[in-house]
């Protein structure tokens, strides 16, 4: 007895203070993680900003651009016409100092940096430069929710479907590999190689320009149908190719991943126990396959809700889909600075989130991770 | 060194991986024969050039191929000149320095569609009186059509169609189609063509010269663009731009990503710490937003952007990859070896850590390269790929802003998409049959 005394103190001191300390432990962590993870968007979207600037570029062009405009409408106006040209000269040098006020062009560009970063990390988004939203405004916030829904449909639709079904069809081929399918599935996982947009303009030439049975674009027909029946039917109509090539262009090779990640978990020896004892496949894919994958499955899932954000610029464009990918890349022709750094801080923000709730939530599914520990 | 070169002589295990191969060879191959069949400088003036040099071309015209597959012909293009012989020319001396000459051309017309337009491209020598020429139209079934008389300048150009004199004598706003048919039934007659030039100079050394152009519906190899540009240039052209972009990409990315993740790993501390954090930060930076902005904003040369795209393809999710697998090789028994007869660190993190990579490098490396020839492509069609370069990505973004799939010009977008595929495609089966054989684990699975 005497012998073995010391170990179980040692232990239950351990222990003691292991226990004591969670809270403290947890609470430093997320103060550590939060604190990381704030300079990180900081610093991400203070760079965006800086290249959206192109160091100074961009206010060139821009100013550049309200001179013309200024000089030309008010070289059109008649009653500039009459003025006497030192007064009309004013005229045009106030207006100018006018606009570029309004722009915000007026103050140094480093302090302008700073304002755009503020408002930005408190999320007041501000007006955009040059962009109207379809029903006039031109706050960036509505600009942004009115397309909002447009990419949310199109990208919430092809995403949870791909999600979803490349899952299910991977444990399918995990139980039986090697067969005809599985080979189909491997054989086939190359063409993601291939981006959506390009499988749209094939699936665009066959269906709308040979077979001529759906649209080339858009999001309803035009104009929109009133009846709300006949609303849906129409979008649904303009959401099928887009939603295809989208599913298409990473259909194989998700499939794949999955299937590779289950064959892997499922070669464990817990794996050939639980089959030993006789249990049904059902229950061993459920408990014994799925549930030690799925941090990485809530991984790929939280990260597929933040591409929801993004939008997919290219393919919308080839689709002509108002989406928030288009509106991000017609916000840049048009040098719209707060629009850009608007659609940037949301991902940004988005993304913290996504990361720091993570760990929490392996915590949560997988009982040997701790929360702050090592 | 040897099980790596065992360890690509399995490639030929695997089909998909010589399928992949082979594509990558053609590719080279079209991209080494375009560099020398037309080089550079010529390249760039061919895919610059406007109306003076494509002048012979119709627009939008398919390949002639494409008769093959269709039972109904359409006409060939063709361009046939006095200057070169192609088109024959006589010269009959007459009197007080006179002389008068005949031009004439037979052509056989068997298709099914009318050209697209036919033009005259004349020139003359003379000092004060001004040679005259005269232009007839003989048809298969006998007739005689009068087609312009004009007193010629140094250059002239006579378009057909956009003749009003010879609208009105033929009773017509179509004056192709009108040329090519019987005037009574309206049907398109088949035979032998001419045209015939009867001209007269009037002082000694007066000569003149014709062109004549025969826009049909298709032309050549790969057909034309808007700007009526061959489209075997930007083809051909496209091979090696497409590949440079895309090996250069890759290997940059991955090269840099594993030295700088093996600097990192090796020295650790603040250098290990600094790379995390600038993998964090450009994570949160949208990727292609600021290659659209550089496009934009700043320089749409190719140079630039793949600069820009090395740079923000190094810090992301693979650094992290490379760094768990070092950590682990950092430990082994043969660094510790190394260590011991006193390797430096550098040697240690060029010739000791990033050699035991190559196996993941190689794979990695190859089945990148399409997402970059891609990502070019996707820039141009977004209408920021290179302003000079013939790219794939370029054409189908002209034939996007022209409406090639509306208008039903399928293989002005089909042929260079069928390239970029097969590219992407090769390498991404290569890629994938590489990772198999480097990677055992997975080969079993």
């Amino acid at each position: 007895m005497a012998v073995v005394t010391p170990a179980p103190i040692e232990k239950r001191a351990v222990k003691k203070t292991s226990h004591t300390s969670t809270f403290t432990r947890v609470s430093r962590f997320v103060f550590v993680r939060l604190l990381v993870l704030f300079a990180t968007v900081v610093v991400g979207i203070y760079l965006t900003i800086m290249i959206a600037n192109m160091g100074g570029y961009v206010d060139r062009i821009m100013k550049g651009e309200i001179r013309d405009r200024v000089t030309q409408s008010i070289a059109a106006n008649p009653a500039a016409r009459q003025m006497d040209p030192a007064v009309r000269q004013k005229l045009i040098q106030d207006t100018i100092a006018l606009e570029e006020k309004r722009v915000g062009l007026d103050v140094p560009i480093a302090i302008r940096n700073f304002r755009h970063l503020s408002n930005a990390l408190t999320l007041s988004l501000g007006r955009a430069m040059n962009m109207t939203s379809d029903s006039g405004s031109k706050q960036v916030r509505l600009i942004l929710l009115e397309r909002l829904p447009a990419t949310l449909l199109l990208m919430g639709i092809s995403q949870l479907f791909l999600f979803f079904s490349s899952i299910f069809l991977a444990l399918n081929l995990s139980r039986r590999y090697g067969n005809f399918w599985d080979k189909a599935v491997v054989a086939l996982s190359p063409t993601s190689a291939v981006p959506p947009w390009f499988y749209g303009i094939f699936l665009i030439l066959i269906f709308a320009a040979l077979l001529k049975v759906l649209p080339f674009g858009g999001m309803v027909d035009s104009p929109p149908p009133s009846n709300p029946f006949d609303y849906s039917m129409s979008l649904l109509k303009h959401l099928i190719l887009p939603v295809l090539s989208l599913v298409f262009s990473s259909f194989f090779l998700s499939i794949y991943n999955y299937r590779t990640f289950f064959l892997i978990y499922s070669s464990e020896d817990y794996v050939e126990m639980a089959k030993a004892k006789g249990l049904p496949s059902r229950d061993v894919e459920r408990r014994y396959i799925l549930r030690p994958t799925l941090p990485n499955i809530i991984t790929n899932f939280a990260l597929l809700i933040i591409t929801l954000w993004t939008g997919a610029t290219i393919t919308e464009t080839v689709f002509l889909w108002p989406g928030l990918g288009r509106t991000l890349y017609q916000a840049i022709g048009l040098y719209d600075i707060p629009i850009i750094v608007g659609s940037t801080i949301i991902y940004a923000y988005l993304l913290a989130m996504t990361v720091f709730l993570l760990d929490f939530i392996y915590a949560l599914v997988d009982p040997r991770v701790k929360v702050g520990g090592r | 060194m040897n099980s790596l070169k065992n360890s690509f002589q399995n490639i030929l295990y695997y089909p998909s991986a010589i399928v992949g191969m082979l594509v990558v060879f053609l590719l080279v191959f079209t991209a080494i024969y375009a560099m020398v069949k037309i080089p550079y400088n010529e390249a760039i003036r061919l895919w610059r050039g406007g109306e003076e040099i494509w002048y012979q071309n119709p627009k939008f015209a398919p390949p002639a191929w494409i008769n093959f597959f269709s039972s109904k012909k359409y006409a060939e293009s063709f361009a046939v000149r006095t200057s070169d012989g192609t088109m024959t020319k006589e010269v009959t001396p007459g009197a007080e320095g006179t002389s008068s000459m005949a031009v004439s051309y037979t052509f056989d017309f068997s298709y099914d569609y009318y050209p697209q337009e036919l033009i005259l491209y004349l020139s003359s020598t003379y000092d004060e009186k001004q040679p005259f020429i005269s232009a007839e139209w003989l048809t298969p079934d006998g007739r005689q059509i009068r087609i312009v008389n004009l007193a010629l300048n140094q250059k002239q150009t006579y378009r057909f169609s956009q003749d009003e004199k010879l609208r009105t004598r033929l009773r017509t706003d179509d004056v192709i189609p009108q040329l090519f048919s019987d005037p009574e039934t309206g049907d398109l007659i088949r035979g032998k063509y001419q045209l015939s030039i009867t001209g007269t100079t009037f002082e000694p050394d007066s000569d003149i010269n014709a062109e004549f152009v025969f826009h049909g519906q298709v032309y050549g190899l790969a057909g034309t663009d808007q700007a009526r540009r061959d489209l075997v240039v930007p083809l051909l052209w496209g091979a090696p731009v497409a590949l440079a972009f895309g090996l250069i990409a890759s290997l940059g990315t991955s090269v840099l990503t594993m030295v700088i993740a093996a600097v990192g790993t090796w020295y650790g501390g603040w250098i290990d710490e600094l790379i995390q954090r600038i993998t964090e930060i450009n994570l949160v930076l949208p990727f292609l937003s600021i290659l659209i902005m550089i496009g934009t904003f700043y320089s749409r040369s190719i140079w630039v952007i793949l600069g820009a795209t090395i740079v923000l393809s190094i810090f992301t999710g693979a650094i992290k990859g490379y760094r768990s697998i070092f950590v682990q090789v950092k430990e082994s028994a043969y660094i510790e070896a190394a260590r011991a007869y006193g390797a430096s660190n550098p040697r240690i993190v060029f010739f000791y850590l990033i050699p035991r990579m190559i196996p993941l490098l190689i794979p990695g490396l190859v089945s990148a390269v399409p997402a970059f020839v891609f990502l070019e492509a996707s820039l141009a069609v977004l209408g920021l790929g290179d302003p000079v370069l013939p790219t794939w990505g370029k054409i189908i973004q002209d034939a996007n802003s022209n409406g090639a799939l509306y208008r039903g010009y399928y293989y002005w977008i089909l042929e260079p998409a069928v390239l970029l595929m097969a590219t992407g495609l090769g390498f991404a089966m290569l890629g994938f049959a590489l990772d198999r054989i480097f990677n055992p684990k997975l080969r079993d699975v």
